[in-house]
């Protein structure tokens, strides 16, 4: 596609949800056909706004869960995790239904994107729905057939609230030297010989990469979570400037 | 909530001709220089407040109206954008 000449603002665009996929009984996928869609990177996130009736919004920013052009053809899916006192990931993750529309804007964020010329290998830590912008990067990255050893490290409380659960044992299977790691908090699987814990040194260290082999970071998820996955990788002697982080509150 | 620089792309990039997330900025407080997109934002504030994740000092506000957008600069001394890899 020709880019326009005169850069254009970014604007709000309509997009049209065409399917739904309940991902944990807290999380649903929405995929979005989204008109003239620039295409995006793995790890780069939408803004989406609700008008209310009486013209209240809200605003909040999704990561984008697929890779561009993904497998069947190029939409953009954003899997939303539900927050109880939530004020719009409620309404995107129960209510919102096939066929209505939504308002978004994006792609947005240059930062926390991973980029397939990028030779070094990549860790990625996440903590609950903080997986969605690196199952991105996974799912780019298999999409390219890239040759660049992932590993991830994914917190979660319990196996039920694991997302993207058989894509996920799919490509480890299907995706030469994809690793992945599950941390769980609250309840491990039957038979585990580790007990729930929280994310530590030594699952750092025994399932990422060591500092040596110089892999590129990311880390997304709650800021608690952040800073404490951020905080192990620098002691275990990560360059700082390689470790990128993205932190959500929630709504 | 406590957010980072990354949730200001959007409302930046309404405003700017690339992505400011990737830009470097120098605090004026206490001179640490990082990228956009590690600010400590916070929201909802009256808008976006980003602090400097070194010393916590105010280095941007951002306030929405429905037809404006305001911008504080002032907890900044430097910018320093590149001008490859544009997306």
């Amino acid at each position: 596609m020709v880019r326009a000449a005169v850069p254009r603002r970014l604007t709000w665009r309509v997009a049209t949800v065409v399917d739904t996929r309940q991902e944990t009984s807290s999380a649903r996928t929405l995929v979005l056909d989204v008109p003239d869609w620039p295409g995006h990177l793995p790890g780069q996130h939408v803004d989406v706004r609700l008008t209310a009736e009486d013209g209240y919004t809200a605003q909040r920013s999704y990561s984008i869960a697929s890779a561009w052009p993904s497998d069947d053809g190029g939409q953009v899916e954003l899997t939303i995790q539900r927050l109880e006192d939530g004020e719009v990931s409620p309404y995107l993750a129960d209510v919102v239904a096939k066929g209505d529309q939504i308002e978004l804007r994006g792609p947005v964020g240059g930062w926390f994107v991973w980029r397939e010329k990028q030779p070094a290998p990549v860790l990625l830590i996440a903590g609950g729905s903080g997986v969605v912008p690196l199952m991105a990067m996974i799912r780019a990255r298999g999409l390219a057939r890239g040759r660049q050893p992932f590993r991830l490290i994914y917190s979660v409380r319990t196996p039920e609230d694991v997302c993207f659960a058989d894509e996920l044992r799919r490509r480890v299977r299907d995706d030469p030297g994809l690793d992945v790691h599950f941390v769980y908090t609250r309840k491990a699987p039957e038979g585990s010989p580790v007990p729930p814990k929280r994310i530590d040194v030594a699952a750092v260290n025994s399932h990422g990469w060591p500092p040596d082999f110089q892999p590129d970071c990311f880390v997304c998820g709650p800021t608690s979570f952040v800073e404490t996955a951020a905080d192990i990788l620098v002691a275990l002697g990560h360059d700082p400037k390689r470790i990128r982080t993205e932190r959500f509150g929630g709504a | 909530m406590e957010l980072d620089g990354n949730a200001l792309a959007g409302d930046l990039r309404e405003v700017f001709a690339g992505d400011v997330t990737t830009a470097v900025f120098t605090c004026a407080g206490c001179g640490h220089a990082g990228a956009v997109a590690t600010l400590r934002v916070w929201e909802p504030a009256p808008g976006l407040v980003g602090r400097c994740p070194h010393c916590e000092d105010v280095v941007l506000r951002l306030v929405r109206t429905p037809d404006r957008v305001f911008l504080c600069l002032t907890g900044a001394t430097r910018l320093e954008l590149s001008l490859q890899d544009e997306i």
